[in-house]
């Protein structure tokens, strides 16, 4: 075991697949010599050579065509989009072809691509700095979607989605690479020191695909959410003074309803939150499957906590986000329905 | 032993601790290069695209056909804005490390880019500069002071607080506002361009993009829909031989020029000495006399070097020798044209250490008026509200929903 932070831990996830499978290779702008703007894959061409740690041209476009030809002809591409801004340039050779070749090739072709992206505002980075997209990924039909919340599963969950033979698009939250982050903008930051999923182990590990985790037992409501917003409905329902369950969802596409479904009938109320726009985002799927899969059990109506429906602006950026005091209020409106 | 295919891997000559090694540069003597009427054939002037426009040479005289017919006055007002830039830049990027804006992107060594190729254009065309064209705004008379509240997102910020320090625009004198997406802009520039030739008007456009966002696939747009279109466009690609960390041989420097990209498809490329203002000036002023009389797109190529980091997010000591920009062959811009006025006997080091004084003064002077419109932790702020308009042109009754539902979070509505 080693104390680690989600940088370090994202590193040492693709140092062992490195290590032990001579077909993985990463790809990136700057991921080379430099080791990533992130400091992600910092130390691995020294280690593995220019073939396998590879500087890539500035082509989001290119960086992902090129990737899925790597991955038909037996290699498993990881690649780094610097940020999840500029993952748009790659979304045809996304939507179009990395999701859909197996269906339309009967399964005689598929690329095991993974493609990492950092996510997520609350460093000042503007409208292009900052966005959460994940909810145009989990749209598709044919590649899964992770979004993690903490060194332990970034590491376990990189290293399922590597050895997965589908593609996987991997958001990784910038604001909580340092440390987890409770949503309270003027509180000093901490790191992933004191946090139980700062503890890392060294070796060779996976966290599955496909299984959202219960992180705080609870019996009065749900609340369902991933990324850096895990942090914040922890803090807020401490805030709130109320016995929550918290779910993070981890991998979004395919969605563990299971889990879900059971802390629902249990608790009979439910918040979903993230940080993504709103409208058609994410929680609107988590909303459904509720109603769905929890209808009879239900005590209240579901609450649904997100940014606005705008660019998120670097001036506002702290009235944009869903700051802790925004779910804590909703958590206490959630609980004076009768 | 037969032959196989290997990957090539790009590497650059020096990295920390080496020494710096610019011989890959293929530099012509000052004054070498012919200059060709601006109606020549395209496929006549392909040598453009691999030699090296250079006017000033080592001792700072101005040679050969591309000299251009600039008078003292306008030299010395080069001189000044390019001054200018780097007092804005350096004060702007000392008020970024006390904390007061978030982030900052200096032109270091690149000034004579924007200040050169600026003078170039008539003001009604229709510029879309990158992020390192700061020169761009100052010289169109954007205003310190408006550029600073940019910066600040403060209660005067031209884009309501909408967009990083840096990202300017200014629509009155026909400045595009800059995206954070690389290369996006150059092909709406080609667009512009093509909208001024349907309308029938003899406004052109041009665009600027780095080295390394030659990759993006709107680049390559940019030159297909010029070609096709013969729009009325100068493309300007700024070979600053750095993206963040990767060298321009990444995006596929190694082979070719930048200049050459639009060769295939009959674009005239200009290889110039971007440090060298005579230089970039007389070589615009060529493409934009061909753009305007019907002759269609140039691109052009700017060689120069980042002389600062990236932006501050970056450390380039971890990537490239310290002393790299010292050795670089084309040295620094505003030194080149001091030095030649000097020469001409218009300039004179003491004049020269004035005019940074009084540009320091004026600048600091806009300092102080800038944050007196607030900074991002001392009012006056911008309202809030304004994070929910011009996302439409009226805006729809859910964003009016959580405008207020955010007002009401903040206690400042029922
Ligand atoms: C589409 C897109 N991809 C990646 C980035 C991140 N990024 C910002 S600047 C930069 C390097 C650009 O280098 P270059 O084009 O040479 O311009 P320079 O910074 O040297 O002026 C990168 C990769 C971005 N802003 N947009
Ligand atoms: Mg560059």
């Amino acid at each position: 075991m080693s104390q680690m932070n989600m940088i370090q831990a994202i590193r040492s996830a693709h140092d062992i697949m490195l290590e032990k499978d001579p077909s993985v290779v990463a790809f990136g702008q700057d991921i080379g010599y430099f080791g990533g703007v992130f400091r992600c894959t910092d130390g691995l061409q020294q280690k593995y050579g220019e073939h396998r740690v590879i500087d890539a041209p500035i082509a989001e476009g290119g960086i992902v065509a090129t990737a899925i030809g790597l991955g038909i002809n037996g290699l498993r591409p990881v690649v780094e989009i610097q940020f999840a801004d500029y993952i748009y340039p790659g979304f045809d050779q996304i939507v179009s072809e990395l999701s859909r070749l197996r269906y339309r090739s009967a399964g005689d072709f598929f690329a095991p691509v993974t493609i990492r992206t950092p996510c997520g505002g609350g460093i000042r980075g503007g409208q292009t700095h900052s966005q959460s997209p994940e909810g145009i990924f989990t749209h598709l039909s044919g590649v899964k979607t992770v979004m993690v919340s903490n060194p332990y599963d970034a590491k376990g969950l990189l290293i399922s989605a590597i050895e997965s033979n589908d593609p996987v698009v991997f958001f990784e939250p910038k604001r909580i690479y340092n440390g987890p982050f409770d949503g309270d903008p003027d509180k000093p930051a901490v790191s992933w020191a004191s946090h139980p999923k700062g503890e890392v182990p060294d070796d060779y590990y996976t966290v599955p695909l496909g299984k959202a985790e219960v992180v705080e037992e609870g019996e009065d409501l749900t609340i369902i959410t991933y990324g850096t917003i895990v942090h914040v409905a922890q803090a807020a329902a401490k805030r709130a003074g109320v016995d929550a369950e918290i779910i993070d969802v981890r991998t979004l596409m395919p969605l563990d309803v299971d889990t879900i479904r059971d802390s629902v009938n249990k608790t009979g109320r439910a918040m979903v939150a993230h940080e993504a726009t709103r409208f058609c985002g994410y929680g609107a799927e988590l909303v459904a499957t509720i109603q769905k899969e929890c209808f009879w059990h239900l005590e209240a109506p579901i609450s649904r906590i997100t940014g606005w429906d705008t660019p998120y602006p670097h001036a506002f950026e702290w009235q944009y986000f869903p700051v802790q005091k925004r779910l804590a209020d909703g958590i206490r409106k959630l609980m004076e329905v009768a | 032993m037969t032959k196989k295919p290997k990957l090539h891997i790009p590497q650059p000559t020096a990295r920390p601790g080496e020494e710096p090694d610019f011989s890959y540069l293929n530099l012509s003597e000052a004054g070498a290069v012919e200059r060709p009427a601006t109606d020549a054939r395209a496929k006549s002037i392909e040598f453009l695209a691999e030699s090296l426009v250079r006017v000033l040479d080592d001792d700072h005289v101005a040679q050969g056909p591309w000299k251009p017919d600039l008078d003292e006055d306008t030299l010395i007002e080069a001189l000044r804005l390019m001054v200018l830039t780097r007092v804005y830049d350096d004060r702007m990027q000392r008020v970024q490390r006390q904390g007061k804006i978030s982030f900052y992107m200096q032109a270091l060594g690149e000034e004579a880019v924007s200040i050169g190729q600026g003078l170039a254009f008539g003001p009604e065309d229709m510029l879309f500069p990158a992020y390192r064209n700061q020169g761009l705004y100052i010289m169109r008379n954007t205003g310190l002071v408006d550029m600073m509240c940019q910066c600040l997102s403060n209660s005067r910020d031209m884009c309501k607080g909408r967009q990083m320090p840096i990202f300017y625009q200014n629509k009155e004198n026909n400045l595009f506002t800059i995206s954070g997406n690389l290369a996006t802009q150059f092909p709406q520039a080609v667009g512009w361009a093509m909208g001024a030739a349907i309308k029938g008007d003899d406004h052109i456009a041009a665009s600027w993009l780095g080295d390394g966002s030659t990759a993006e696939a709107d680049f390559h747009y940019a030159l297909t829909f010029a070609s096709v279109y013969h729009a009325p466009v100068v493309l300007n690609v700024i070979n600053n031989q750095w993206a963040i960390s990767t060298f321009q041989g990444v995006a596929g420097g190694e082979r070719r020029s930048f200049a050459a990209r639009g060769l295939g498809l009959g674009i005239p490329g200009i290889r110039v000495d971007g440090n060298d203002l005579l230089a970039v000036y007389a070589v615009t002023r060529w493409a934009v006399e061909r753009a305007r009389s019907g002759g269609g797109p140039t691109l052009i190529e700017l060689v120069t070097y980042r002389g600062g980091a990236h932006s501050t997010s970056d450390d380039p000591t971890r990537y490239r020798p310290r002393n790299e920009w010292a050795a670089f062959p084309l040295g620094d811009p505003v030194e080149r044209l001091k030095q030649h006025l000097i020469k001409n006997g218009s300039w004179s080091e003491d004049r020269h250490a004035e005019m940074e004084t009084e540009l320091k003064t004026t600048v600091e002077a806009a300092w102080k008026e800038a944050v007196s419109y607030g900074t991002m932790t001392e009012p006056p702020f911008l309202d809030v509200r304004l994070a929910f308009e011009d996302v439409f042109e009226e805006m729809p009754e859910h964003l009016e929903k959580q405008r207020d539902k955010l007002l009401r979070i903040r206690g400042e509505l029922p």
